[in-house]
């Protein structure tokens, strides 16, 4: 067996929506997949068919070589889920929860309580497990959520999002617990918004559009891929803008664009060399200043802008 | 992407799942069941409706038309009223369990369930199991209220408890028609307004206000025929005497075909909730 993840021709159709389209993935023993991809890209419909949720219309897949749709069950006993939303009794106790989870795996009760009680250490809630997970915060919960899928020790763990929603002090949390559980060798297939949290949890990105993969390969290979570098230029004065937009539309081809968050930073694709210093060479002579520029390998971002046509932020169509 | 060969602990583990037995589907039920119980716990006004709403029932009927049925005094009417009460309560509590179970899709925890190595029906049977609690609950507070207004069990305590027995039975049977119309409706709100259309020819439409006899003739037909009205005679026989056999053997087949049609349909569809 080479893969603990395999898929091929994937697809889910919700009435009209063909919602996953021939799909294929495959996923190494103890690696991370990034499936990333805007909202309503199709990347929970292909978790939730990896997990036993859906059924697939077309295609086959299988985790740890036992087929999801004609050896469910076995899938079942391999995997734990971590969906969008946390998966939590809110009128338990976080023990409580875990404690549920363990005895419905049918683990012995005074094991079970041991298991429960050594998950909420490893996930800074031994504090909080006996009080009611109504008075958790979202990290908390999202952690409790993520300690439930392990309760059966899973061979795959599937994330669903996982830091959606929280604050950054709470995601970086997740993401260490995420990469403990990566070193000690759990498969993982992530899905993700968030560019960065791809780039620095996955081995490998697949990038979701449409109910397609896009494009596959490491975050280095997906931005070699795009071959580009990107020059990024800010006037010391705001009033410069435009006269420096037209500088850089003269040379590089294109006009730069500005983000919403930092509509002080003009940036632009630049394929030839000579780009740059031809911007230095006009701004010196119109005696322009410029309080930053810098010519980068494109961020993922932008490679993402590249291949759907659009930014992640504006993925809810 | 490259393929890189490993050897995963799971190609030693056995590539079959445990096989489900009916013991297994129980332990999960009851361990589902036992969650529900906690809930209740942390939420007693989870009991309201159990607990006030047969009180408020057998107020209600005993003093308004307890003194205007023919035949009957009030004390006479109490004694013909409350065990079609008791059983009254018992099937409107059992619409909690369709308005529970709503609730829980709404939220995660059921994908949870659902991709959990357990049996397929343990979060549906768990969910009906839970509320027996109310049903006890329901029960209880109906007798200790009707015995302060002085009803007293004119049989024994055994066969009071073949009535609890037979309502628990039918209360299950019930459950699953709620579980199937809880899997079905967007919101718990709907599941209410469609309950209550369901619930008032179930339980009005019976025989336990009032006696078949003095109904007009196509009511009388749906009363005979209503599942409620055969549960409410075997409970008054178990309670006050009088005959049983074929009345509780009615309810226990209606519980019966309830169980064996919706059941199987609820699960189905639970398996297919997406």
């Amino acid at each position: 067996m080479s893969f603990a993840i395999e898929a091929a021709g994937l697809v889910k159709r919700f009435g009209k929506t063909l919602a996953v389209n021939e799909v294929d993935l495959a996923v190494s023993q103890g690696k991370v997949l990034g499936l990333l991809g805007p909202n309503g890209a199709g990347k929970t419909t292909v978790v939730r068919m990896l997990a036993t949720l859906l059924r697939p219309d077309a295609g086959h897949a299988t985790v740890c070589g036992a087929d999801i749709v004609r050896q469910a069950d076995r899938v079942r006993e391999l995997i734990g889920l971590t969906g969008q939303y946390a998966a939590v009794d809110e009128d338990l106790t976080g023990f409580e929860n875990l404690l549920l989870i363990g005895r419905l795996l049918e683990i012995p009760k005074p094991e079970a309580k041991r298991r429960s009680q050594e998950l909420l250490e490893r996930f800074d809630l031994a504090d909080a497990g006996g009080r009611s997970v109504k008075t958790y915060s979202g990290g908390m919960r999202r952690r409790l959520d993520l300690a439930a899928s392990l309760v059966q020790r899973p061979e795959v763990l599937f994330l669903d999002e996982p830091t959606t929603g929280l604050d950054p002090r709470s995601r970086g949390e997740v993401w260490a617990m995420i990469r403990e559980l990566v070193a000690e060798g759990t498969t993982v297939l992530l899905t993700t918004q968030y560019l960065d949290e791809a780039d620095r949890l996955a081995n490998e990105i697949a990038v979701v559009d449409h109910g397609r993969v896009i494009a596959t390969g490491t975050s280095a290979e997906l931005k070699a891929k795009i071959g580009r570098q990107t020059l990024d230029v800010r006037p010391a004065d705001p009033a410069d803008l435009e006269v420096v937009s037209q500088i850089i539309a003269a040379a590089a081809g294109v006009p730069p664009a500005s983000t919403e968050e930092d509509p002080g930073l003009l940036s632009v694709a630049v394929d030839e060399p000579q780009v740059m210093p031809a911007v230095v060479a006009r701004l010196e002579a119109d005696q322009i200043e410029v309080t930053e520029m810098a010519l980068r390998l494109a961020s993922l971002d932008e490679v993402f802008m590249a291949l759907t046509g659009y930014t992640t932020e504006d993925g809810d169509r | 992407m490259t393929a890189i060969a490993t050897t995963s602990a799971a190609a030693e583990a056995p590539a079959t799942a445990r096989r489900m037995t009916p013991a297994r589907a129980t332990r999960h039920a009851l361990t589902l069941a036992w969650r529900a119980l906690v809930r209740i716990r942390r939420n007693p006004e989870q009991l309201l409706d159990v607990t006030l709403q047969p009180i408020v029932f057998v107020t209600l009927f005993v003093f308004l038309f307890g003194g205007s049925i023919r035949g009957l005094d009030r004390h006479g009417y109490l004694q013909y009223v409350l065990p079609g009460i008791t059983v009254l309560t018992v099937v409107f509590a059992s619409m909690g369990t369709g308005i529970g179970l709503n609730t829980d899709l709404t939220k995660g925890i059921f994908d949870r369930f659902r991709s959990m190595p357990i049996a397929r029906s343990a979060p549906l049977t768990g969910t009906i199991l839970g509320d027996f609690f109310r049903y006890v609950v329901s029960i209880a507070i109906v007798f200790a209220y009707g015995s302060l207004l002085g009803f007293r069990i004119a049989t024994n305590p055994v066969f009071a408890l073949g009535a609890v027995v037979l309502m628990f039975v039918f209360g299950f049977a019930v459950g699953w028609i709620w579980v199937l119309l809880g899997l079905y409706v967007k919101s718990p709100q709907s599941l209410q307004g469609f309950g209550f259309i369901v619930m008032f020819p179930l339980t009005f439409g019976s025989n336990v206000f009032v006696q078949t006899s003095t109904l007009p003739g196509w009511l009388q037909a749906w009363v005979k025929i209503n599942p409620v009205t055969a549960l409410s005679e075997a409970t008054r026989g178990l309670v006050l005497g009088g005959p049983i056999a074929g009345a509780a053997w009615q309810a226990i087949a209606w519980s019966i075909a309830i169980t064996l049609v919706f059941a199987p349909i609820a699960v189905r569809r639970y398996r297919r909730v997406g």
